[in-house]
């Protein structure tokens, strides 16, 4: 599958906006960080720049963005309209949260409803993100159960490096945030070597001789193409990344997402009271990088049933 | 709305005979003119001329070998929207732009409220829908629904264009949901079957298979023998005279 860059964008900022929101509001109300009014507006700030950027980047690859309104209606269905609600619903009780905190009325019970609400939100709006790619049966890369655990997942370790990065610059910095990170990436980690193994090792059920209905006759090869140079479904799903460049990638994936910042957080635990910002700035910029190296792969390395039609034997 | 009708009344759709098809490109070329300037916006066509042509066509004809030798066959194999009976393409839409209509069961994109953001054409394991650029919107077979009831047209017109192009019947249009109809009836003498049927979206367009060849296996054609020696064959009077004399005045 062709790998847009706004669409890339799109899951990667918004995915760590969100696990910094769930996480931060997490914190808040569980009594874990101080509600430092202005670490409160930074943190949501930055959670709210980073998901919005990507909201409105995810509209560049609209044919027509200023009808993207319509994209609310058809959430019985639609698991992209579902994650356009959640996403829309979520800053309300996480804004209100986010007010609450920066005033300091943190305290009353309806505060602290908006707040969960607002973590209820974070995660559904990911998961749904997750499913629009992994409901689709043309698709046998994403057509799996790891696909929507495995966008929370990223949503999560990159959201705590972020959290831990703002606990630093507010000296706030406590060992629960950095084992929750080492956590959330150690499981990110493990979840994606599962989910490269599983598409690595899957049956190809679909083949050519069962889109044309021609195997009766032995195997079924193209002799003449329907044209002359490649067009919308060529470009659009016949993308795949080499198999050489494909294990470049996820080693580099590897790396910079998840050994990283594993060993960076790592040594923060180690030494808690030491001066951490530059260890925390890099794994977090490591992290970006590799989850937009990761989520490239995701596109690049998926196949689509419909390039049957089109050469390939089995999908 | 995107969900799914329950059912539909009819299930219009086409039937396509794989066994007569010569790959002639006619319906495909049929298509793009009638539906460049009739429902929607004209279908793009980038760089017609140039190095690198493409554009939105809703119907393509590719050319497919199945088997080896003998028995082989060479197949000329349309490919459009099979305006299937449970399909995703349609439930994935998050504006409502694509449906089902619930009357003859045709699935057509609504050009005025489609975002373009191509989820559709993912969802379908056809390659049936191709994105136009121009107009930014998701293109697709509308099964000719501006013909099939335009009461403006002549009777025999009133049917998709790519149906009224094929030179050689290959093409059939009708209700397969009715089984009196004369579709309904090919698909069973013929065996008509769908595309990728394990994928669950229970295609109503139809492909009649290429028949088997009439000599069954049996190594018999019609080359071996044009290259053996004649037969003999009644010389003309005098031919062997001359014959004899070359080869007297060779000596």
């Amino acid at each position: 599958m062709h790998p847009a860059y706004s669409v890339i964008l799109f899951t990667t900022a918004s995915g760590a906006g969100y696990g910094l929101l769930a996480l931060l509001s997490l914190g808040g109300l569980m009594g874990l960080t101080p509600l430092h009014p202005w670490m409160g507006f930074t943190g949501f700030l930055t959670a709210f720049v980073l998901i919005t950027a990507g909201l409105l980047s995810s509209t560049f690859h609209l044919g027509h963005p200023e009808r993207s309104w319509r994209a609310f209606s058809q959430w019985r269905s639609s698991w992209l309209s579902r994650e356009g609600v959640a996403a829309v619903l979520t800053y309300a009780p996480a804004g209100l949260f986010g007010l609450a905190w920066f005033l300091g009325e943190t305290a009353h019970w309806a505060w602290s409803l908006a707040g969960w609400a607002g973590i209820v939100c974070a995660i559904a709006t990911v998961y749904c993100t997750g499913m629009i790619y992994a409901s689709l049966k043309t698709i046998r890369q994403w057509y799996t159960p790891l696909v929507a655990p495995i966008y929370v997942l990223m949503a999560a370790a990159t959201g705590a490096l972020l959290l831990n990065l703002l606990l630093v610059l507010f000296g706030a910095l406590a060992a629960w945030a950095l084992w929750l990170a080492v956590g959330a990436l150690a499981v990110a980690f493990l979840a994606k070597i599962a989910y490269w193994f599983s598409i690595d090792n899957a049956r190809k059920t679909y083949t050519a001789e069962s889109a044309t209905g021609l195997g009766r006759f032995g195997k079924v090869r193209p002799l003449d193409a329907p044209h002359s140079r490649a067009n919308f479904i060529m470009r659009e799903m016949g993308y795949a990344v080499g198999r050489k460049h494909s294990r470049i990638l996820r080693r580099l994936a590897v790396i910079l997402l998840f050994a990283v910042p594993l060993i960076s957080t790592s040594i923060m635990i180690a030494y808690i009271d030491g001066a951490l910002l530059p260890l925390a700035l890099l794994a977090t910029v490591s992290a970006g990088i590799g989850v937009a190296i990761e989520r490239w792969l995701f596109f690049a390395e998926a196949s689509h049933v419909a390039m049957l039609f089109y050469g390939n034997e089995r999908a | 709305m995107t969900t799914l009708p329950e059912k539909t009344d009819k299930k219009l759709g086409l039937v396509i005979d794989l066994d007569i098809c010569v790959g002639c490109h006619a319906c495909v070329t049929s298509c793009k003119e009638w539906n460049t300037g009739g429902y929607s916006a004209p279908l793009s066509d980038i760089d017609p001329y140039g190095a690198d042509p493409h554009g939105a066509w809703l119907n393509r004809v590719h050319t497919y070998e199945a088997g080896e030798g003998h028995g082989g066959q060479t197949v000329h194999f349309p490919r459009s929207c099979l305006h299937c009976e449970t399909p995703d393409c349609v439930t994935v839409c998050p504006t409502g732009a694509s449906y089902k209509r619930e009357e003859d069961g045709i699935v057509l994109v609504n050009p005025d409220t489609c975002i373009g953001c191509k989820l559709c054409s993912w969802a379908c394991p056809y390659g049936a829908r191709e994105y136009d650029t121009d107009h930014g919107v998701m293109k697709k077979c509308t099964l000719c629904v501006d013909r099939i009831y335009n009461e403006n047209l002549e009777q025999e017109d009133r049917v998709p264009a790519c149906v009224r192009a094929c030179p050689t019947g290959a093409r059939h249009f009708g209700d397969i949901g009715d089984p009196s109809s004369e579709v309904s009836a090919l698909v069973r003498q013929r065996g008509g079957y769908d595309l990728l049927p394990e994928m669950g979206y229970r295609p109503v367009n139809k492909y009649l298979p290429p028949r088997e060849r009439r000599d069954g296996g049996e190594h018999q054609s019609v080359l071996p023998a044009l290259a053996e020696p004649s037969p003999p064959q009644a010389k003309l009077r005098g031919e062997s005279f001359f014959a004899w004399a070359d080869r007297l005045l060779s000596r």
